[in-house]
């Protein structure tokens, strides 16, 4: 294993979310802040508690899985696409790395950052709604393995961007209303039969339901389905990747 | 000069997913600390072979050794000797110097050594900008950065695909400076370039390639003497209006009314015809008052062959 490269790609690209600070963590900070004080207080307070969860503090699991899921995404695509773009990929193609340890790399890297910014989100909550964790293990196992999986899928998306409009066009036109309509803001109770049946179609439900459950020990699916069907997404995108390598593909003429 | 082959290419050949085919069954040998040139036009294949070797492009036929490790099952052992300057600039825009130098030698698998970063920024007279990002840097500083960059996990092969394009004088002659220091040292350097008295003032062989094939390798002195002609200059006393009769059957050049005479032949042959020559003239009372040679440069030779090759 050659950690040296490990922890040369994962200081350079974590070195690049502090130079472009404002950018990584304030804004993600700042519009979920809005989130709270929109959906939270200025709308919540008008809305009934969802068993027994305030409302605003019903959507803190959602809102920070809406984060994670973003930022997890556009900071490994990005990073893997910005060499690609600049040409400097050419250093890490002809450097005794193996896969792994790119893989270590680059996704470890935007994992790490889009974990600094669940758990910023989530002190930034507490000041808007009262808040418990339930089962702090658990929610820190969502939190890595969200973060992780989304990272992976981040790191393909950017593998396959030949351009800039590539790399943004999943994240806006599939990831962004998945995760809308993934139960960040409502219980699938709230929906008529027939929606909620097509909404267990949606990966993010389980993401956040089993993020929330960990909270306030409510759940749309039971919790072992939620980490069951986290790790399938996760397999999936280890499988996609490790095809990538072998192949060669959008890397290696 | 230490004869063992460091690099071993055998049967290679490249052919693209467009079905452009970029090499053709190349087979080469790169000595242990010689430093060799490879010229060729564009699109010759010249660096599709650097890419090869360096592990950037998947060959489609054939085996690269380096230092006796192939270059797909050992990879870690052969890209951990070879440093490589490509012939684009790419640069993380954003980065500073030192930053984008320690990356380099973190990536190729070596603990952190402030000392040798600093020693390889002072050669390449970056010191003083090793905080500056690298978008404010000339081009000529983005080249020499690149040169940091392979030379920070102290490579024992080093190539340079074009390394001076676009580079001012100056800065030229300090890369080649360093560049013979770096041979001095120990290192195997193998150069592309279209500055053809460059390969000819720095490279011990040359190897030759168009259109994916390498026509031809040899030692530089040996490439010239084999294939360079040499001319006979005589600058004459009189202006001549025709080439006397007498020495139509030398290859002569002269303009008309002019006072010079060029006479071309191969300076390896057992008879070079100089002497006739001079007696013939002698006997038609053509006098001269100076004479010069001059040997067919490496580019002339390198025309001629890939002319030939058309």
């Amino acid at each position: 294993m050659n950690f040296y490269a490990v922890k040369a790609i994962y200081v350079y690209e974590m070195a690049r979310t502090f130079r472009t600070i404002y950018q990584s963590i304030l804004a993600p900070v700042i519009s979920t802040s809005l989130y709270f004080v929109v959906f939270g207080a200025a709308i919540g307070s008008r809305i009934t508690a969802v068993e027994g969860v305030s409302y605003g503090a019903f959507i803190v699991p959602g809102l920070i899985m809406l984060s994670l899921l973003t930022q997890s995404i556009s900071n490994a695509s990005f990073g893997i696409y910005f060499p690609k773009f600049t040409g400097t990929i050419y250093e890490v193609l002809s450097a005794p790395v193996s896969y792994v340890e790119v893989l270590l790399g680059y996704v470890g890297a935007a994992a790490t950052k889009s974990i600094i910014l669940g758990v910023i989100i989530l002190a930034t909550a507490t000041l808007f709604v009262p808040l418990e964790v339930a089962h702090p293990l658990i929610m820190a196992t969502f939190l890595v393995l969200t973060a992780v999986t989304f990272s992976l899928f981040g790191f393909i998306i950017g593998i396959w961007a030949d351009s800039f409009e590539k790399l943004q066009i999943i994240p806006l036109l599939i990831v962004m209303p998945l995760t809308f309509l993934g139960g960040s803001f409502y219980s699938l109770d709230m929906l008529p039969p027939f929606w909620q049946t097509v909404t267990l179609f949606n990966p993010v439900v389980y993401l956040v339901s089993g993020f929330r459950w960990s909270f306030y020990e409510l759940a749309d699916v039971s919790l072992w389905v939620s980490i069951g069907m986290t790790s399938v997404f996760l397999a999936g995108c280890l499988v996609t990747v490790w095809w990538i390598f072998n192949t060669g593909y959008q890397l290696k003429a | 000069m230490n004869k063992q082959s460091i690099i071993s290419i055998r049967g290679l050949s490249k052919t693209y997913d467009g079905g452009f085919e970029a090499l053709t069954d190349v087979d080469l040998e790169i000595r242990k600390g010689e430093i060799f040139a490879l010229l060729g036009p564009n699109g010759a294949g010249k660096t599709t072979l650097i890419n090869v070797v360096c592990g950037i492009v998947n060959p489609t036929e054939g085996r690269v050794t380096v230092d006796g490790h192939d270059i797909i099952a050992d990879f870690r052992a052969t890209r951990s000797m070879i440093g490589l300057v490509p012939q684009e600039m790419p640069t993380e825009a954003f980065e500073t110097v030192w930053n984008t130098v320690s990356f380099s030698r973190g990536l190729f698998g070596r603990p952190a050594n402030p000392g040798h970063i600093e020693s390889v920024l002072k050669s390449l007279s970056l010191w003083d900008k090793k905080d500056n990002k690298l978008m404010t840097l000339s081009g000529g500083m983005k080249r020499r950065v690149l040169i940091a960059k392979a030379l920070s996990h102290e490579p024992r092969i080093l190539f340079l695909d074009e390394p001076t394009a676009g580079v001012d004088v100056e800065l030229r002659q300090d890369m080649w400076n360093l560049v013979r220091g770096l041979r001095d040292s120990g290192v195997t350097i193998i150069l592309t370039t279209h500055y053809i008295e460059e390969a000819e003032q720095m490279a011990e062989r040359v190897g030759i390639i168009n259109r994916g094939s390498l026509i031809l390798v040899q030692n530089k002195q040996e490439l010239m003497h084999r294939l360079g002609n040499k001319q006979l200059r005589l600058h004459l006393h009189e202006p001549l209006k025709s080439v006397p009769e007498s020495l139509s059957g030398f290859d002569l050049e002269f303009v008309p009314e002019s006072c010079e005479l060029v006479y071309t032949y191969h300076s390896q042959r057992e008879r070079t015809g100089v002497t006739m020559l001079l007696i013939a003239l002698g006997e038609e009372g053509i006098t001269f008052h100076d004479v010069d040679t001059k040997q067919s440069s490496l580019e002339e030779i390198f025309v001629n062959l890939v002319t030939w090759e058309k």
